[in-house]
């Protein structure tokens, strides 16, 4: 087991070295020069110069790379003499676009993410799987229907447009929350609430519907299974039989969804927190796109890759955790 | 009073085909401490019937009626509740494959541990005791060890032993074994039915025993049921169903079975499919398939059904065949089979 787990992070740790490669020499090959967007219409060719100079633009690109990998592991630092910029570990590069490292920028937007996601990873599972586990109790009757019906209308609408129906007729027509603006939840708890709420909702309501219908899936075809003809046979009460039996039986694709849901979440909500100014990874991506700011756009696309990869790793061990043919194998 | 009766039994489903009569107007009796065996093929009916006694027809569109009396509870019209308070503890089941049938996730000792908790009160300590005295009995060696294994790790007759354990463990009246050895190698075949019969002894358990093969029933049954199209076509006592077989469907079954005693060691089979249970032949039900076809009464074989009549002491068949005709045809059927023609 411990060989395995070390195996699946070597292998994680490979990936993301090849992810910061890809995105490297893509964002490299754009025609947009770095060295010319680090200053605005004031540019002239000798400041230019001195920057690509500064930036480290002028080395080979395997220079570069290999600086930028450094810089994460060991921070750098830009430029020389009385005009240098010390980039701390973990360096993920220097915005010329806003005028800092890039790392406290990330982190200053992370935790944004990071509530908008759990918030609605919590709203959409919860009453996903509860959803699904009745709708598989009522299969072929009408309430079935109706669960799996609007589910597909929340599964149908993009998230712009249910988040935009929300904003419209909740904040702008009836008013009954203040137009969102993003405060942590331990300065004003009531504040983040209110922001929150909106996106949170329109996240879960595009996710859900995946949600219950997996787990209705999952459940059809485990009562099927002779195991829970044998707990019925025991005499177990038809919660005990659903429940402990066949939602545990049919949890491994749930876990492997949920948990990649999540991880490509957490690497930013990109329409979801436009749509509501959420100050989060997403929108720092948006903008740094809209700015071709490289060295952010390479290290939220870094930031994303490792999320999916330590999700994937963690889903793999909780596998383990709940099959043990798994453990043994 | 009988401990179990069963009177009239009708298990339908729908399907999108049609209605399927799984099984129809089967009726029988068992006493504590005797086994009765229901052998058939396949769609015979005869697990449908079981799991009717189970009362584990909880799919829409089944419907099951006529009468299921145990220790005088109808099961057929009893409450969910009262039925779920019987299953596992007052009747219990084990079925064909015993590896399908326990949860792949749970150890074996907290499975067994469950079926204590869901009838008696019980502390951890004292479930777990009663699940390790129940691995002693049926014969699992080191059942401390064993107890707190996955299924996956014990082999398929030791499986089997953990659902009799566990079938066993509340000390229900009824077992019903359901293809109990299908699934098994040949010699741990043997090895559960002689501890399904010590089991059996000890604590005076009736047990219906279903099987395709009549071979295991052979030292087992007290009386067996022969099921064919979900109807009974043949009901005797043991010695009587093996040595004076009136249905032609039970000699045909009988001749099926490999011997290793006879010379001649040719094996009969029965030609043709089982009927579909939707499109059921007119007349008698087996007609199709009988090799005791007799032009005389053909024509009554291929329009009327025939009834279930007594033709001996508690031995009924269901055939058009007069005694004698019946009698002519298994002496000569069985006859073959022995000589090898």
């Amino acid at each position: 087991m411990a060989a395995y787990v070390i195996r699946r992070i070597l292998t994680g740790i490979l990936i993301l070295i090849l992810l910061s490669l890809v995105t490297f020499l893509v964002f490299n090959a754009l025609p947009a020069d770095p060295a010319a967007l680090t200053c605005g219409k004031s540019c002239n060719p000798q400041v230019i110069a001195a920057n690509r100079i500064r930036l480290g633009l002028d080395q080979p690109l395997y220079v570069q790379y290999l600086d930028f990998i450094k810089g994460i592991f060991f921070g750098r630092t830009y430029g020389s003499g009385t005009a240098t910029f010390k980039c701390d570990i973990p360096c993920l590069g220097y915005s010329f676009r806003k005028g800092e490292a890039v790392t406290p920028l990330i982190l200053k937007a992370l935790p944004v993410t990071i509530w908008l996601s759990l918030g609605a990873f919590v709203l959409w599972l919860v009453p996903g799987v509860l959803l699904g586990i009745y709708a598989s109790r009522r299969q072929g009757r009408i309430q079935e229907r109706l669960v799996l019906g609007s589910a597909l209308v929340g599964y149908s609408f993009p998230s712009f447009f249910i988040g935009l129906l929300l904003l419209f007729f909740v904040v702008i027509r009836w008013q009954w929350l203040p137009y969102p603006n993003y405060i942590s939840p331990f300065e004003d708890p009531v504040q983040f609430l209110q922001t929150m709420i909106l996106p949170w909702i329109t996240l879960a309501l595009v996710f859900m519907a995946f949600y219950i219908r997996l787990t209705r899936n999952q459940l059809l075809e485990t009562y099927s299974e002779d195991y829970i003809r044998t707990a019925r046979a025991k005499g177990l009460r038809e919660g005990t039989v659903i429940r402990k039996h066949a939602l545990r039986a049919g949890l491994t694709p749930i876990v492997t969804a949920a948990g990649l849901d999540l991880a490509g979440l957490l690497g930013g909500a990109i329409i979801t927190e436009s749509i509501f100014s959420l100050p989060g990874v997403g929108k720092l991506a948006v903008g740094a796109v809209v700015d071709s700011d490289l060295a952010v756009i390479t290290a939220t696309v870094l930031v994303a890759g490792t999320f999916i990869v330590v999700a994937n790793i963690v889903v793999d061990l909780l596998y383990a955790v709940i099959d043990p043919r798994v453990r043994l194998a | 009073m009988t401990f179990l009766s069963v009177t009239d039994l009708q298990v339908s489903f729908s399907t999108e085909d049609g209605t399927v009569k799984a099984v129809d107007g089967v009726s029988f009796n068992l006493e504590r401490g005797k086994t009765l065996a229901i052998v058939g093929e396949s769609g015979s009916g005869k697990s449908v019937t079981s799991q009717a006694i189970m009362a584990l027809h909880t799919g829409r569109g089944t419907t099951v009626s006529g009468q299921i009396e145990l220790n005088g509870t109808d099961i057929v019209t009893a409450s969910e509740e009262k039925l779920r308070s019987m299953r596992g503890n007052e009747m219990a089941m084990i079925f064909q494959d015993p590896f399908a049938s326990l949860h792949p996730f749970y150890r074996i000792g907290s499975q067994l541990a469950e079926a204590v908790y869901a009838h008696r009160k019980v502390s951890k300590k004292e479930a777990k005791a009663e699940a390790l005295r129940m691995l002693n009995k049926v014969g699992i060696p080191n059942p401390e060890q064993r107890i707190e294994d996955y299924p996956h790790q014990l082999s398929g007759g030791m499986r089997q032993r953990v659902m009799i354990a566990m079938a066993l463990i509340n000390g229900p009246e009824l077992l019903i074994a359901d293809e109990p050895t299908t699934a098994l190698d040949v010699t741990v075949q043997a090895q559960i039915l002689e501890l399904l019969a010590e089991l059996q002894a000890e604590f005076n358990t009736a047990i219906i025993l279903i099987t395709h093969d009549l071979g295991i029933v052979a030292d087992k049954a007290d009386e067996i049921v022969v099921m064919y199209g979900g109807r009974i076509v043949e009901q005797a006592g043991l010695h009587d169903l093996f040595y004076k077989p009136q249905m032609p469907y039970t000699v045909g079954l009988l001749s099926s079975v490999p011997r290793l005693d006879s010379a001649g060691n040719r094996l009969l089979s029965i030609g043709g499919q089982p009927p579909s249970l939707i499109n059921l032949p007119t007349g008698c039900v087996f007609n199709p398939r009988c090799a005791a076809k007799n032009p005389d009464i053909a024509p009554r074989c291929e329009s009327e059904r025939p009834e279930l009549r007594e033709v001996g002491e508690n031995q009924f068949v269901r055939c058009h065949l007069d005694e004698e005709q019946r009698e002519k045809f298994a002496t000569t059927r069985l006859a073959e089979v022995l000589e090898g023609e």
